[in-house]
């Protein structure tokens, strides 16, 4: 395989907008906000002369810390640059955390037409008493109530397929770290929710 | 490959302190991971058996976080497999309330095989008396001044609401369900409350965390802690029990005998097999 001889920093960037999230393919790894930084390096080589060889160096940041998908984007970037004939190098980056907020607009659009609810805002809570609501409450009043910044998971949830918010969680946690598992009462679908994070 | 943000020099004090105050927290994580993993197919309903993944899955990524920082900070060849695969009980400095089985005063110790009996209740109660200390020291430590630990906890907080939401909603469910559950869940609280002493005697590792400013003074969260269960316990008709009695001391590297039976489950396919790569 033919090394690239230059490579514009646009090129790599859309090389890079289209590898899709390996357990959510709609959307990109960009779109997801994993993207943290992209810069490109000549390497010098052997003579210690700049080489027209370019290292694309890659920082990303990891989801949830146990989140097995994080290597498989780290090999899924090296393949798809290696595809274009450049080399790759991916570091993590731990700072800032990721969060939920960083999902751009284009990507909570695509998630919502996935069958996936896009998460609320993630704004920072404080510690301190969480409520609890029995799950067999599932009326409107209680599934439609305001969200508390208090209770992450009892928040008014917008069902992807009607649209309604007469919505329940089925369960905190679902196929996924990064989601709950929610049920729309009015078109009596399940769906599952992009936990804030 | 992590790229650590702080190196030992940022860190003024005790290198060898420095490295069991983080294996303390990464100890902690791994060895509940591992426990409630144990559950992984025999979940009570399956959105528990899935939540139990769920909560592992976290808890073991807070652990890796860990022991790749701890191997940066060795840098005598340790990984991040190493740490928690080739040391042996008295190098773990988890909290010894997170070893136990899944069972309230069974004596002798019991394997974390598909075929030990568990009780769910005792494991409700132990994720949410640990998720409740940790809902206050996550956020504590993001102002640690090492930067490397302070990004890990600012993850790990995110995780542990959460976590503790779970544990608190089924305590609750438990203890102001059935007469059964109420039994039970009860029974679990005053097997499991008097390991929770050993959160509030600093180790030396502790001490010395405190006096650097990476951590904070671990005694200071007690009241907090208090109010997070007796406010549950009273949501669930609970009675606390007294938390009098032996003080474990599992941070010092004091284990029971269950935690070898933890690591056997958990060590023996990489210790079998060294250096193997899957």
């Amino acid at each position: 395989m033919a090394l690239k001889q230059s490579v514009s920093l646009a090129e790599v960037e859309a090389i890079l907008s289209h590898i899709p999230d390996p357990e959510i393919p709609v959307i990109s790894i960009r779109e997801l906000g994993i993207l943290r930084d992209v810069r490109l390096d000549a390497e010098t080589d052997a003579q210690g002369d700049a080489s027209v060889d370019v290292t694309v160096n890659i920082t990303i940041t990891p989801t949830y810390g146990g989140c097995p998908a994080m290597d498989q984007i780290r090999d899924d970037i090296v393949s798809a640059l290696a595809q274009a004939g450049l080399t790759a190098r991916v570091s993590t980056r731990l700072a800032p955390p990721w969060t939920t907020d960083w999902i751009s607009p284009e990507g909570r659009e695509k998630l919502r037409a996935y069958g996936i609810a896009p998460p609320h805002a993630a704004a920072r809570p404080q510690p301190g008493v969480i409520r609890f609501a029995p799950k067999n409450i599932a009326t409107h009043a209680y599934s439609t109530r305001a969200k508390t910044q208090n209770d992450p998971g009892n928040e008014a949830v917008c069902c992807p397929r009607c649209n309604s918010v007469n919505t329940t969680e089925t369960s905190h946690f679902g196929s996924t770290a990064c989601k709950a598992l929610y049920r729309c009462l009015d078109c009596t679908e399940p769906f599952d929710y992009f936990k804030p994070y | 490959m992590m790229a650590p943000v702080a190196t030992a020099s940022t860190v003024d004090h005790d290198i060898d302190q420095h490295i069991d105050y983080l294996l303390h927290l990464a100890d902690n994580a791994l060895i509940l991971g591992q426990r409630n993993a144990e559950w992984c197919g025999h979940g009570p309903i399956l959105e528990e058996d899935i939540a139990m993944a769920n909560i592992s899955l976290d808890l073991i990524g807070q652990a890796r976080f860990l022991y790749q920082y701890v191997a940066e900070l060795q840098a005598n060849g340790a990984t991040e497999d190493s740490l928690a695969y080739f040391r042996n009980p008295d190098d773990f400095r988890n909290y010894t309330l997170l070893e136990l089985p899944h069972f309230p005063g069974k004596s002798g110790p019991l394997a974390g095989t598909a075929s030990a009996e568990r009780d769910y209740a005792t494991t409700i109660v132990r994720n949410f008396l640990y998720s409740a200390l940790m809902q206050l020291l996550w956020p504590n430590l993001e102002r640690s001044t090492d930067a490397q630990l302070a990004a890990i906890a600012a993850r790990a907080s995110k995780e542990v609401r959460y976590h503790l939401r779970h544990s608190r909603d089924w305590l609750v469910r438990l203890g102001d369900g059935t007469d059964e559950s109420h039994q039970r869940v009860q029974s679990a609280l005053i097997h499991l409350m008097p390991y929770t002493q050993e959160f509030w005697l600093p180790s030396s590792a502790e001490a010395a965390a405190f006096s650097a400013g990476v951590g904070p003074d671990t005694t200071s969260l007690r009241l907090q802690w208090n109010k997070l269960v007796d406010d549950a316990l009273d949501e669930a008709t609970l009675q606390r029990p007294t938390d009098t009695g032996h003080v474990t001391q599992g941070k010092n590297g004091l284990h029971s005998e269950h935690l070898s039976y933890v690591l056997g489950e958990m060590q023996g396919l990489a210790r079998q097999h060294p250096g193997a790569e899957w």
